[in-house]
């Protein structure tokens, strides 16, 4: 395993979509080899960053009508 | 046989995410409470051959993406802002020089995206092609699997990561992009080639 392989494998690393013996392979280089581990955290933070910064709030307006469509009532505050 | 009288309570948790995804994928709120509403609907009707011990949320997703393909995209359409059929993978990573770049290099990239505006990620998102915008979607917001994926969007699962991939690499360099033209990114020694 040389730092092209783990590239190479990033992506189905992060997402947990690998065999056991790979992953194991990937992480025993990770462990030897800073600049990869510190590639594979940076591409996890921007990841982060972009999950963060998707949130919604549900409008009220649309929990009412869902809620109003399916029976059920809503509790008064 | 799943009883409909629970159905409020186990699928309500998942409404401030489906909103989200229908957000992102319809690109304009009146569609996505429209979208979201019909989901639901559909969902509650449906609700009575759905199978205990399946996966809800994915089974949700699967009728809010129909639906979203169904009635929505053939209607308001707005073109697709980019395909960038060239970029590179991992192009923030790259552009920073790669295993050459430093720790610090990174460390000021994560902030120029940190600092970036809500609304200008979500714009690049909703702004990459819809069938990479929906894997995206699906993987890195919603953190579904490979394989629920493909049965969310009934496409085999190579098909699957190749759309997560493009979309990955379109989003970072949107991102990338971004930042570079409204001068967000400070100036440092770099040894990378464009």
């Amino acid at each position: 395993m040389d730092c092209d392989d783990a590239l190479l494998r990033i992506y189905e690393y992060l997402d947990g979509e690998i065999t056991v013996w790979r992953r194991r392979a990937i992480t025993r280089h990770l462990d030897e080899c800073p600049p990869c581990a510190d590639g594979f955290v940076f591409e996890l933070e921007i990841r982060r960053i972009v999950v963060s910064k998707c949130r919604e709030e549900v409008p009220t307006s649309l929990r009412r009508k869902i809620a109003d469509a399916l029976g059920i009532v809503t509790p008064e505050s | 046989m799943a009883d409909q009288a629970t159905f409020a309570e186990l699928a309500t948790p998942f409404m401030s995410a489906l909103y989200a995804a229908a957000l992102r994928m319809t690109r304009n709120p009146a569609d996505a409470e429209d979208l979201v509403q019909e989901t639901y609907l559909r969902a509650y009707r449906g609700f009575g051959g759905f199978r205990e011990g399946t996966n809800l949320k994915a089974w949700l997703y699967r009728i809010l993406t129909n639906t979203f393909i169904n009635q929505y995209r053939a209607k308001k359409r707005r073109p697709d802002q980019v395909d960038l059929d060239d970029v590179e993978d991992f192009f923030i990573f790259r552009r920073l020089g790669g295993l050459e770049a430093s720790a610090a290099q990174r460390t000021a990239e994560t902030e120029v995206l940190e600092a970036l505006p809500d609304d200008e990620v979500k714009a690049a998102l909703e702004s990459i092609p819809e069938q990479f915008r929906m894997a995206v979607i699906l993987a890195d917001i919603e953190g579904f699997s490979y394989k629920e994926i493909a049965e969310i969007l009934d496409v085999p699962i190579g098909t699957v990561m190749s759309r997560i991939h493009r979309g990955r690499r379109q989003l970072q360099k949107l991102l990338w992009d971004y930042a570079e033209e409204n001068n967000l990114r400070p100036r440092v020694e770099t040894t990378t080639g464009g």
